[in-house]
């Protein structure tokens, strides 16, 4: 007992003794470098990093609202996407192709030109009832895109459940909906929820995009700032945001799957 | 669970196709170019037992499989009680909810706790009340050994466990006919036994079933009729006592040497 007690001390004392190690031969040889003063004179600068975080830190709420709206309609829309591709028989083949067709396009097109097409290209049309808000636009854009990418996702989750579990099911008399519902998606949802979240963190980065459309967001913001500036460090400031958000999102998932799993294992009822 | 004598069995005159609870006609069954089944004919009176043995790859479990509509077929009819089930603008969801299947691996819902698993099919197809469906899996399940296993999920059941409980939920839907595909060949030995006596206690009170089967001394015991199946057709079909002791052909008695051999018989 006390001597895996200390087993697991040691391990800890390794772990950070060699991190330490890492760390500091970092910054040897960042600061050896010959270019390390005027590096730290752009992007280093504490007063700029001070100053400039409350505007940068109001801009990256539109970030946040960019994310959040696109998620809400992403998750749902790309889960019926996937459904679409399952549909079984010759009736509903030229659904499926249509899917294909549309993932295919939208996996291929890069994110920040569909940006720029939907948002300089539809109000352009100069349609009065179409809408033209550029965040408007924005959205649109970032959930064609990422509903073409976590449709993937799902439809992996669908595949990696056994044929077999559909056959129990309707073999009990469920309909195809039913096992889909009840039985298919519930095991491959939890599957795919790391990699879902992956995606989640692509589409809280690609937000910055957006800031081409002259939409203020947190990137665009801090490029107002470096050119009033001449000062590199706004861009830190961004990206700390941006870091400061994705890394509980990753703890937060890394919580749910080991959550899951002690679930099943204590073998309690949800 | 008593091991039941064959002979307290209720068994209607063989070979009688009045009130038969499945009859097959002519299947044929192909995949591609493979043509798995070809021409299959099968009777099945009510609360008979008939047992499907043939080496691996003979389509034992494919013919189960077309009996349940799992597999559509090319050609040939399927009947059960009355109904045509190969009929064209027949209900697939009615008709599987009146047989039922176990297969092998025995494909229990993992996201699901035991009581969860044998619920499902009468609630969402039967439309059974929760407390109705409850009441009845929760009876099925102490009457087979498994009360204490309710609220388990199935990674923490044995197989023997496991398969039981598949069973149960295939019961749980109430078929007129129960299909059963090699339901031990997965099982570690000593869990066998616990899944044959669940089956013969099924047999003595009367459930018609069609059991895939290597295990030859079971079949034996249990069968009302013995099938052979060889390369997709039905070569021989008999009384267990006249198939086992004295086969007609050849192949059947080279397969069943083959099966002696290997000690299991
Ligand atoms: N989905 C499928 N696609 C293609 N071929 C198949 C499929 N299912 C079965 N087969 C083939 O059909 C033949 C019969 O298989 P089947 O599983 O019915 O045999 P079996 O008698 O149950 O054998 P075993 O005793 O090994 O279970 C085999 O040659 C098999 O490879
Ligand atoms: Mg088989």
């Amino acid at each position: 007992m006390t001597a895996r007690v200390s087993r697991e001390t040691r391990a800890v004392a390794i772990a950070l003794l060699s991190t330490a190690v890492l760390a500091a031969a970092i910054v040897v040889v960042a600061t050896r470098s010959p270019g390390w003063g005027a590096f730290r004179a752009y992007f280093l600068d504490w007063a700029i990093y001070r100053d400039s975080f409350p505007e940068i830190l109001h801009a990256f709420w539109l970030n946040v609202k960019l994310f959040l709206v696109a998620e809400v309609i992403i998750l749902p829309a790309a889960l019926f996407l996937a459904v679409l591709r399952s549909l079984p028989g010759p009736v509903f083949f030229p659904i499926r192709a249509l899917a294909i067709a549309y993932a295919d396009l939208f996996r291929g097109v890069p994110t920040i030109l569909v940006i720029s097409i939907l948002g300089f290209g539809m109000p352009a049309l100069g349609l009065s009832w179409l809408p033209q808000s550029e965040f408007f636009w924005a959205v649109v854009a970032l959930v064609l895109v990422y509903t073409a990418y976590v449709s993937e996702v799902y439809r992996s989750g669908i595949d990696s459940v056994h044929a077999s579990q559909d056959a129990a099911a309707r073999s009990l008399g469920l309909s195809h909906g039913q096992s889909l519902r009840l039985v298919v998606l519930p095991q491959a949802v939890r599957r795919v929820i790391p990699p879902l979240l992956n995606d989640f963190i692509g589409l809280q980065k690609d937000t910055a995009l957006v800031g081409t459309l002259g939409v203020v967001e947190a990137f665009k913001q801090a490029q107002i700032d470096q050119s009033a500036t001449f000062n590199g460090t706004p861009y830190l400031v961004a990206a700390t945001l941006f870091v400061l958000i994705t890394i509980p999102l990753a703890r937060f998932v890394d919580w749910l799957v080991a959550r899951d799993k002690k679930r099943q294992q204590a073998g309690r009822a949800a | 669970m008593s091991a039941g004598n064959p002979g307290d069995r209720l068994k209607p005159a063989t070979g009688a196709t009045v009130g038969a609870a499945l009859r097959v006609e002519g299947v044929h069954k192909s995949f591609d170019r493979l043509e798995v089944l070809r021409g299959i004919d099968l009777v099945v009176s009510e609360h008979d037992v008939v047992c499907l043995i043939g080496a691996s790859g003979s389509g034992k479990s494919t013919l189960l499989r077309c009996i349940n509509l799992l597999e559509p077929i090319q050609a040939g009819r399927i009947f059960v009680g009355d109904t045509e089930i190969t009929a064209r603008n027949v209900d697939l969801n009615a008709i599987r909810r009146r047989i039922g299947i176990v297969f092998q691996s025995y494909n229990l819902f993992p996201h699901m706790t035991v009581l969860e698993n044998v619920t499902l099919a009468p609630r969402k197809a039967l439309k059974q009340s929760r407390g109705d469906a409850n009441a009845q899996a929760t009876e099925l399940l102490r009457r087979f050994g498994l009360a204490d296993k309710r609220d388990e999920y199935p990674d923490r059941l044995s197989g023997g466990q496991q398969q039981r409980v598949a069973i149960v939920r295939a019961l749980a839907m109430q078929p007129e006919l129960l299909l059963l595909d090699e339901v031990t060949s997965a099982l570690d030995p000593e869990l066998v036994s616990e899944v044959l006596d669940v089956i013969r206690e099924l047999a003595n009170g009367g459930m018609t079933m069609v059991i895939a089967t290597h295990e030859m001394s079971f079949a034996r015991d249990i069968a009302s009729r013995v099938y052979f199946l060889d390369a997709g057709v039905i070569l021989e079909e008999g009384p267990p006592e006249q198939l086992f002791s004295a086969p007609r052909e050849a192949r059947t008695r080279q397969f069943l040497q083959r099966i002696i051999a290997a000690g299991r018989l």
